[in-house]
């Protein structure tokens, strides 16, 4: 579970979010939605430890990720919105590395890394270098290397981005597979239809702060159940 | 068991640092090759030209134009007995420019390396015992022609000399009156020393190797990781940036020391091809002292490293790091000018520089004078205060968001 209560975050004098608290519950998947610029990679890259708020408290499954960041990391898997692969390594060893930094011992990451090879379709591929993979086996790579230690939350930054039909129905199985499991997942995303397909709370970030919040049964009823004009109006509201 | 899991990350990312650098072809053939082997290969290139310009210099024969040899029958008689070529030309129509013209013209047409032109009266002043005029003509940019130049110089004081022994017998006096000094030139240089002069250059080949040996995996470690976005995910990880920071330091040592290896290799094979001896020398460069040396450079490669990856850290692309680190490659080379300028002695306030010291004691190593134990660990002491500073720094750097870029 991740809980974030008045985060607050400037680079210099842009103020990137203003105000950006929500809660995104175990055995569920939250969206986090916006337009470009609006906040979600900076809200979801403070959650992940990287940036540190100028404001606000995040707490992920209890632990504070301020005070205790390296407890809290522990309990996270990152795709970032950059796959950020190791082009030498092969997809086998991009997932490995990653797992043996968490300390997996080295039986439970064998078996962990075929694993996650088999549930991602990388099986055709886990040997090649991944400087030489497509932008969906890319992206699925570090997705497998983001679950290798089970963590029991996952933040997802744009993951959607460049992928094809079939990459996104293998994400979207993935996601619902994890929720299933009981994990909290978080993604971040500004494409519409793909949020409403698989979230059931969805949170709606503009020019930094939180503008709406809520299932996307909830969200859409003002508006003939259109999700997509519920958005439009939910961030112009938001939009002085 | 903090302990042991910090240690343990600390392998796993030093392992992997060291396979994906090894697996870049490119970066290998730069770091292993092109500097270690390249760097010797190219110095003692350089080293056998120069050595056999200087032979050549000896061994070209003194091709000398005469105009107006029918005046000095003697003397070019006494030259070709010395040894000279000589070719005897005869002067132009004095309109025409004369004896000059003519001695210029052979010169110009490489037909010989020195001239001297002889005029009418030189039989009569000769006879007479006043100064008897001669001309000497060479082309001062002419590399082969100075030491044809100097050799007919020392032929004609020689012939002069001479000559003014037997005007002064003829008079009674003895020669020796006007001798005062017996000089007995003494050159104490060893052979080791005197190859030195040209050996000086060794010192900075082999530091400028070493700091190539490190440059990908340093520039790789933080500007590299920042560009292809892996930076971010890796700081997700419950591994603490102190764990990071020193395990990929460690990396660019390991191929640092490895180059530095190579690079002694290289040189140890390649100085025996260099005719050193042809000029009286011999390369000190055997097993031990190349061994000594490792030891005398090794001090300095964690600060190479520090340095890279300091540099590296501020620099926002791999390409934006390529252009400055190419810039602190020189550095080094700054202490070994100022070493060279100012003819400077091992001693404890120099060899605390690093670059300076290594320089200081590999040259005392080359010339035979042993390694100086307590220059040494001086030396090795300010080096590696000095790289846990430059890694204090770059930790500091480590734990700002800056970083990100």
């Amino acid at each position: 579970m991740i809980e974030a209560r008045g985060l607050r975050k400037s680079f210099g004098p842009v103020a990137a979010v203003t105000d950006v608290g929500f809660t995104a519950g175990d055995r569920a998947v939250t969206g986090l939605l916006g337009p470009n610029g609006a906040g979600k990679s900076t809200t979801l890259r403070m959650i992940y430890t990287v940036l540190r708020p100028d404001a606000g408290r995040i707490a992920i499954d209890g632990v504070d990720a301020l005070t205790e960041a390296e407890a809290a990391r522990r309990r996270i898997g990152v795709l970032s919105a950059q796959p950020g692969l190791y082009r030498e390594l092969s997809v086998r060893e991009n997932i490995r590395y990653f797992g043996a930094l968490h300390g997996l011992g080295r039986a439970e990451l064998a078996q962990r890394v075929e694993e996650l090879i088999e549930q991602l379709g990388l099986a055709d591929c886990a040997l090649r270098r991944a400087g030489t993979l497509s932008q969906g086996q890319r992206v699925k790579t570090a997705l497998a290397r983001a679950l290798v230690h089970s963590p029991q939350n996952v933040l997802l930054d744009e993951p959607t981005n460049g992928l094809d039909v079939p990459a996104i129905r293998t994400l979207r199985e993935i996601i619902l597979a994890l929720k299933a499991a009981g994990k909290c997942v978080l993604f971040s995303s500004h494409v519409m239809q793909e949020v409403g397909a698989v979230c059931d709370r969805l949170v709606v970030i503009a020019q930094g702060r939180v503008v709406a919040d809520a299932t996307p049964a909830e969200l859409a009823a003002g508006h003939d159940g259109r999700l997509e004009d519920a958005f439009v109006a939910a961030v112009g509201a938001g939009s002085p | 068991m903090g302990r042991t899991r910090r240690w343990r990350q600390f392998l796993v990312v030093l392992v992997k640092e060291l396979t994906e650098s090894a697996r870049d072809r490119r970066t290998m053939l730069t770091a292993l090759l092109l500097g270690p082997v390249g760097g010797p290969l190219l110095f003692a290139v350089m080293m056998s030209l120069g050595i056999e310009r200087g032979q050549t210099d000896t061994h070209e024969p003194a091709r000398i134009a005469i105009v107006g040899g029918q005046y000095a029958p003697e003397l070019t008689g006494f030259l070709v007995s010395a040894g000279a070529e000589v070719l005897t030309i005869p002067p132009r129509p004095a309109l025409d420019g004369g004896a000059t013209a003519a001695a210029e013209e052979a010169l110009k047409a490489k037909r010989a390396r020195v001239a001297i032109v002889i005029g009418p009266e030189f039989g009569t002043k000769l006879r007479a015992g006043r100064p008897a005029p001669l001309g000497v003509y060479a082309d001062s940019s002419d590399h082969h022609a100075q030491g044809v130049r100097s050799r007919v110089l020392a032929w004609l004081n020689a012939y002069g000399s001479g000559l003014a022994a037997a005007r002064l017998q003829v008079r009674g006096v003895s020669p020796e009156v006007v001798t005062p000094f017996s000089i007995d030139e003494v050159d104490i240089a060893t052979p080791a020393s005197r190859a030195l002069l040209m050996l000086g250059m060794l010192s900075y080949f082999i530091l400028l190797a070493t700091l190539i040996g490190g440059l990908h995996t340093a520039i790789d470690m933080t500007a590299g990781e920042r560009e292809r976005g892996s930076l971010e995910p890796l700081l997700a990880l419950p591994v603490a940036r102190s764990t990071l920071v020193l395990a990929k330091l460690s990396a660019a040592c390991v191929y640092m020391t490895l180059a530095l290896s190579i690079t002694l290799l290289a040189f140890g094979l390649a100085l025996p091809h260099v005719g050193l001896e042809a000029l009286g020398m011999r390369a000190n460069f055997g097993p031990g002292v190349a061994a000594r040396i490792f030891l005398v450079v090794l001090p300095f490669v964690p600060v190479g490293a520090a340095l890279l990856t300091l540099v590296a850290s501020f620099t926002r692309s791999y390409r934006e790091a390529q252009t400055w680190l190419s810039f602190v490659l020189l550095v080094p080379t700054l202490p070994i000018v100022f070493a060279s300028l100012y003819q400077i002695e091992p001693q404890a306030r120099y060899v605390i520089v690093p670059s300076l010291g290594q320089h200081l004691l590999i040259t005392a190593l080359l010339r035979d004078d042993g390694l100086l134990w307590p220059l040494w660990l001086l030396s090795a002491l300010s080096c590696t205060a000095l790289a846990m500073a430059l890694a204090a720094l770059s930790l500091n750097l480590w734990r700002r968001e800056s970083l990100l870029g």
